[in-house]
């Protein structure tokens, strides 16, 4: 990934900043122009609570050169608890443990780097919420 | 102006590897480490797991005890002697992440495991001088011992932050005083390029750990006018179980003084994080009123030691985030030395 590019998304891949509909309040993320509830083009930026649950996951044994070194891992679309949804790696617990419905938590974590010289991006990842 | 800690935060990550696995893959004696060094267990960083990623949780729990602003963070250090980048600094990542920047300073301290107490101290600083108002002080690592040589059984991960700020209604401990010992003591060392470090044996012992620590807790004791028995409880760094004890012990220490912050024979030694994650654990169970001394030790080799006293609103925070002990024992998976060696970039990988 190109520095300039994820220099952009850093709102998002760093601080999960999401944008709420001034008008009707739904929220999205990634942030968008207009909303596709109300139409509306005024929102307000805000950090979603780092807390949601699993809607769907997957193994992904042949993933894509950026995240070849990784395989296997999970992959799972996560709904947050300020409402989006967002697709997320989920680590820290065996793939036979994972469920739909568990809550997860997303913590800051390295998602790729461009070998052993290039740029480290970083990112977050879903971890099981333990009590 | 009463400066203190507002905000304080550990990070661990969940993986542990028993001193006993270890000890299999290398024909060592297991029983030697556990006895001889009180070492039993370490935390194991995930291949996405780095100093700047640890820094960023710890700082975010620092931030919701503290209950403050990020942008009115004005300064983030993090020191390491992990950070990940050769050239880029690692405080920019965890003040972006955090939502400090851009009106924020950062710098990146290293000391061999004093990088934590040194963020600390300088943040602590620039506060008590009234150039900014809240300073944030990180200590964190993801240190690395060579296969089978004996700090493969010690060398570990985990991140502790500290704001520091001025306002009452805010502290959680002041801090008293502040005193530190510095001397050139080669016992350690890590040359550019190199992956693993080097160390001068039994050398780091006595001239090196025992002479600082002892050096920094005797000065500021000197200096804040205090004695032993004035202390509910005392940090130092840990390399090993045994030599915070042998510390106490010399300087007329309790072990029921040093035992709530002594962390490293279930976590191993976490290096920058070492006393800055102990400190993180006392104050998950301190009482008001309570004084705590710690004393932080680099090799090359020098010691920062602070005296802090604990405030009220230390109950109201606590439970904010999570307690160090609660991230130690019981958010645990365990590995074996196959996957600890392949979390660790022990194994070499064909080239693409
Ligand atoms: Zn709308």
């Amino acid at each position: 990934m190109p520095p300039a590019r994820s220099w952009r998304a850093y709102p998002q891949t760093y601080r999960l900043e999401a944008a709420r509909c001034s008008k009707c309040g739904k929220a999205f993320f990634p942030p968008r122009l207009v909303c596709n509830k109300c139409n509306g083009r005024q929102f307000e930026h805000f950090e979603m609570k780092h807390t949601g649950k699993v809607v769907t996951h997957t193994i992904i044994r042949t993933p894509s050169d950026e995240f070849s070194g990784q395989a296997p891992f999970a992959l799972g679309i996560i709904q947050m608890d300020d409402g989006p949804r967002l697709t997320s790696q989920i680590v820290d617990l065996p793939f036979e443990e994972l469920r739909i419905g568990m809550p997860v938590r997303l913590e800051f974590r390295r998602i790729s780097s461009e070998g052993e010289a290039g740029a480290i991006h970083y990112g977050h990842k879903a971890v099981p919420v333990r009590i | 102006m009463v400066v203190g800690i507002v905000g304080y935060g550990a990070h661990i990550p969940r993986r542990r590897i028993k001193v006993e696995d270890i000890a299999k893959v290398w024909g060592a004696d297991a029983a030697s480490y556990k006895r001889g060094l009180e070492l039993f267990q370490k935390s194991v960083p995930a291949l996405d797991e780095d100093t700047i990623t640890l820094s960023v949780e710890a700082a975010r729990n620092a931030l919701a005890r503290s209950g403050i602003d990020p942008k009115d963070i004005g300064a983030v250090y993090v020191g390491s002697e992990s950070h990940p980048y050769a050239v880029k600094p690692s405080g920019v990542t965890v003040a972006e992440a955090i939502g400090a920047t851009p009106d924020c300073h950062c710098a990146d301290f290293e000391f061999a495991c004093k990088a934590g107490s040194e963020g600390m101290f300088v943040a602590y600083g620039l506060v008590k001088a009234g150039l900014i108002k809240y300073g944030m002080g990180i200590g964190a690592d993801t240190s690395q011992g060579a296969p089978g040589d004996a700090l493969e059984y010690s060398a570990a991960a985990g991140a502790a932050a500290f704001i520091m700020g001025a306002d009452e209604e805010r502290m959680i401990a002041t801090v008293d005083e502040t005193f530190s010992f510095m001397t050139d003591t080669p016992d350690f060392w890590r040359r550019e390029h190199q992956f693993y470090p080097a160390h001068g044996g039994r050398f780091t012992g006595e001239p090196a750990y025992f002479r600082t620590v002892t050096g920094a807790a005797r000065g500021i004791l000197e200096k804040s006018n205090l004695k032993p028995e004035d202390f509910k409880y005392v940090v130092f760094h840990q390399p090993n179980g045994k030599f915070p004890k042998r510390a106490a012990k010399i300087l007329g220490f309790s072990f029921e003084q040093i035992d709530v912050g002594r962390l490293v024979p279930w976590l191993g030694n976490t290096y920058s994080g070492s006393s800055p994650i102990g400190l993180t654990a006392i104050l998950d169970v301190a009482d008001p009123g309570d004084r705590i001394l710690m004393c932080s030790y680099g090799s090359g080799a020098g010691s920062d030691a602070f005296v802090f006293t604990v405030r009220d609103r230390v109950r109201e925070v606590r439970d904010l985030a999570p307690r160090t002990r609660w991230l130690m024992d019981e958010n645990v998976t365990y590995v074996e030395y196959g996957e600890y060696a392949k979390m660790r970039r022990k194994i070499r990988l064909a080239e693409k």
